[in-house]
C-alpha cells in the first residue's frame, strides 16, 4: 500500500515573542541524518534545536539500503529492531548481462552478527521511526517544522535568520550543523562549492507497487533485452514496493521522461507486464563531489550537504549516518565544554570516508556509463569476457557496496593481531554468551580484555572476555589473548597483546584529543 | 618481478602471425574489440600490479 504521509505540526516558535537563550547546537534539515545526530547528542545528554523548512518526510523511497554498519548506528540510536523487522534483508546480489547472469556477490557469507548485511527499506520510514524517536527526548531534541533558515552570520557563534509561517525570528547557536542535504542552502549561504566529477549521464527511479514473488535479492543488469544498450536496477522493498533504476543516456530530457506515459511503458518493459501502480518518479544525474572541508570555523557540514556519490553504491544515506557516527560524541564533549579542537578529527576521519566512498562510486559510474572510445570498449569486453571467463566477473562493477572504511593513523597496533579489526577499524560484532558484543560497546570508550584480566585503568569501563570461536576469529588471530580499546563510536582505538594501566591511560585521553 | 622487455617469445615470427590470424576477416571495430578483450585477459595472466604499471608506462611512452 501507499504511504500513508502524515504532516507533523507546526507550532510558532519562541523566538518570535522574545528573543531566545544562545543555543548549544542548532541542526538544519531533518532527513536522516539530521535526525540522527539529534538524537545521538540526546543521548549524550546534549540539545539540540531542529529546523526543516518542510512539514512531511521524505516523498519517494530514495534512501532505500541500509547497511550493517547503519543499522548498528540506528541500534543504538534506538531505532535498529524497528529498521531490520520492517525492512526487506538481502545479502546477495546478481548482475546480469543481457539476460544472463554474469557474476554475483554475497555481503554476510558468515553468521554471528546481530544486524544483517543490508535492510531495504523506504527512506521515509526511517525519518518516521527517528522522529517518533525524537520525541521521546522533548527536552533535549527541539523539533521545529516549517522552519526555513534564511541568512545566517558566525563570528565566534553563529547567528541565524529563519522563516516561519508566522514570520522570521532571529536565533543563536554555539555550533550549526548542515543536514540539509545535496542542494544545501548554507553551502549556498557560505558561497562553498563541491569539487569534484559531475557526470552526463541521467537515471529513471521509480517507485511501483506490486503483488510479486521477487527473491530478496539485488538484480543489476547490463544491456538487458527489456531495455537495450542501457542499465537498470530493481530491489525490493517493504510494502510491495519495488525500486527501479533506468539508465536513459545522458540527452535524455528529465521532464519528459517522468511523465506517466514515457514511465509506465519502460516499467511494463522490464517486469514484463501492467500490473503496477505508478508510486513515484524522479530523474537524476550523477555526480561524485564533496567540499574541500566540512568544518567551517561554528558551521559543520555532514551527510550530503558535504559530499555526494552516484546512488549504485548505497554510499549517500550510508555514508551520512557515518559521519553522524563520527561527529556525534565529539560535538556532544564540545557542547560539555571540550576543546572544539576535537572536531578538526570529525573532519580528517570524515573526507578520508568521503574519498574512499567517492573513488568506488566514481569507479562505477565509469563502468556503468562508459565514456565513447576506450572506455567504452574496455568494459564491453569484460562484460562479454564476464559470461565465459570466471577472472573478468570480479572487474564487472555494478556497485560496490558501502562499508564503513578504516581512518588512518590511530593508535597503537599489533601486526600479530587480525586485519580486519586493526586500529580505525569498526569493532567487528560477535556473539557472546548473553547477547551481543556490539551492545556492549560505544556511548564511552571501553577496554575489551579478551582471554586476559583487565588492567585496572582509572576512569575507562572495562569488558573481560572469555575467547569464543568468532572472538578468536575476529579479535585474536594467533594470539592467546589481547587488549582492544574502544571508542564511543565503536571505532577500535588501540590494542595490545598486554599493555601498563599507564600505556592504555595515555591511549584513552588521546581519544579525546585531535592529533594532526 | 619487472617487466621483462628483453626477447622471450621462442618463435617471433610465429607468435606475430598467430597475433595476426586471430585478426583475420575481421572490421576494425571487431579488431579493436578483440584486442581489449586480448588486453583484460593477458593482465589477469600477469596478474602484478608492478609489472602492468611498467607496461602501461613503456606502451604510453613509446606512441
Amino acid at each position: 500500500m501507499a504511504y500513508d504521509y502524515r504532516p507533523f505540526p507546526y507550532t510558532a516558535p519562541p523566538g518570535l515573542t522574545a528573543p531566545e537563550p544562545r543555543h548549544k547546537v542548532v541542526i538544519v534539515g531533518a532527513g536522516p541524518i539530521g535526525l540522527a545526530l539529534a538524537i545521538d547528542l540526546a543521548q549524550y545528554g546534549v540539545p539540540s534545536v531542529v529546523l526543516d523548512d518542510n512539514n512531511v518526510v521524505s516523498v519517494g523511497s530514495r534512501a532505500i539500503c541500509w547497511s550493517k554498519r547503519s543499522l548498528e548506528i540506528l541500534d543504538r540510536l534506538g531505532v535498529g529492531a524497528k529498521c531490520v523487522d520492517k525492512g526487506v534483508i538481502w545479502k546477495v546480489g546478481r548482475t546480469l548481462h543481457r539476460d544472463a547472469e554474469v557474476w554475483n556477490f554475497d555481503l554476510q557469507p558468515e553468521p554471528g552478527h546481530k544486524m544483517p548485511a543490508f535492510v531495504n527499506l523506504q527512506q521515509y520510514y526511517v525519518e518516521e521511526y527517528l522522529v517518533t524517536r525524537a520525541m521521546e527526548f522533548p527536552d533535549l531534541v527541539d523539533l521545529r517544522w516549517k522552519n526555513k533558515l534564511s541568512s545566517l552570520t558566525q563570528t565566534d557563534h553563529v547567528t541565524l535568520t529563519v522563516e516561519t509561517p508566522d514570520g522570521p525570528y532571529s536565533l543563536e547557536a554555539d555550533h550549526l550543523v548542515a543536514c540539509d542535504g545535496a542542494r544545501s542552502d548554507i553551502r549556498g549561504m557560505m558561497g562553498l562549492d563541491f569539487d569534484g566529477e559531475l557526470f552526463e549521464e541521467r537515471f529513471l527511479i521509480a517507485d511501483i507497487e506490486m503483488q510479486g514473488d521477487f527473491p530478496s535479492e539485488r538484480r543489476f543488469w547490463f544491456q538487458p533485452n527489456f531495455h537495450p544498450g542501457q542499465s537498470a536496477l530493481l530491489h525490493k522493498q517493504p510494502d510491495n514496493i519495488y525500486r527501479i533504476d533506468l539508465q536513459l543516456g545522458w540527452d535524455a530530457d528529465p521532464e519528459a521522461e517522468r511523465q506517466p506515459d514515457r514511465v509506465i511503458p519502460r516499467i511494463e518493459k522490464a517486469i514484463g507486464h501492467r500490473d503496477f501502480r505508478l508510486d513515484w518518479v524522479s530523474v537524476y544525474t550523477f555526480q561524485c563531489r564533496r567540499l574541500a572541508r566540512f568544518v567551517h570555523g561554528r558551521v559543520i557540514f555532514c551527510g550530503d550537504s558535504a559530499h555526494i556519490v552516484s546512488p549504485f553504491g548505497a554510499r549517500g544515506g550510508n555514508g551520512g549516518l557515518q559521519d553522524v557516527d563520527a561527529l556525534g560524541w565529539r560535538l556532544a564533549a564540545v557542547a560539555k565544554g571540550h576543546d572544539p579542537a576535537i572536531l578538526n578529527a570529525y573532519d580528517r576521519e570524515r573526507q578520508h570516508g568521503a574519498d574512499e566512498n567517492l573513488l568506488n562510486s566514481s569507479r562505477t559510474t565509469r563502468f556503468m556509463s562508459p565514456a565513447p572510445g576506450a572506455e567504452r570498449m574496455f568494459r564491453d569486453a569484460v562484460l562479454t569476457l564476464a559470461a565465459k571467463a570466471p577472472f573478468a566477473r570480479p572487474l564487472v562493477n555494478s556497485g560496490r557496496l558501502s562499508a564503513p572504511c578504516t581512518y588512518p593513523s590511530i593508535g597503537a597496533d599489533d601486526p600479530q593481531l587480525p586485519t580486519l579489526s586493526r586500529p580505525g577499524s569498526v569493532a567487528p560484532d560477535a556473539p557472546l554468551p548473553q547477547g551481543w558484543l556490539i551492545d556492549q560497546l560505544g556511548r564511552e570508550p571501553i577496554l575489551l580484555a579478551i582471554g586476559q584480566p583487565a588492567p585496572k585503568v582509572a576512569g575507562l569501563k572495562t569488558l573481560e572476555l572469555a575467547p569464543t570461536p568468532q572472538l578468536q576469529t575476529r579479535y585474536l588471530g594467533s594470539a592467546p589473548s589481547a587488549l582492544y580499546l574502544i571508542r564511543p563510536d565503536q571505532i577500535i582505538a588501540a590494542r595490545w597483546l598486554s599493555a601498563t594501566p599507564a600505556v592504555i591511560s595515555e591511549a584513552a585521553k588521546s581519544i579525546w584529543k585531535d592529533r594532526t | 618481478m619487472s617487466l621483462v622487455t628483453n626477447p622471450n617469445l621462442k618463435a617471433p615470427d610465429t607468435a606475430y602471425a598467430a597475433l595476426l590470424a586471430a585478426h583475420k576477416g575481421m572490421t576494425e571495430p571487431e579488431s579493436q574489440a578483440l584486442n581489449a578483450r586480448l588486453v583484460l585477459i593477458l593482465m589477469n595472466h600477469i596478474g602484478d600490479d608492478a609489472v602492468l604499471a611498467e607496461a602501461f608506462d613503456l606502451a604510453r611512452s613509446t606512441g
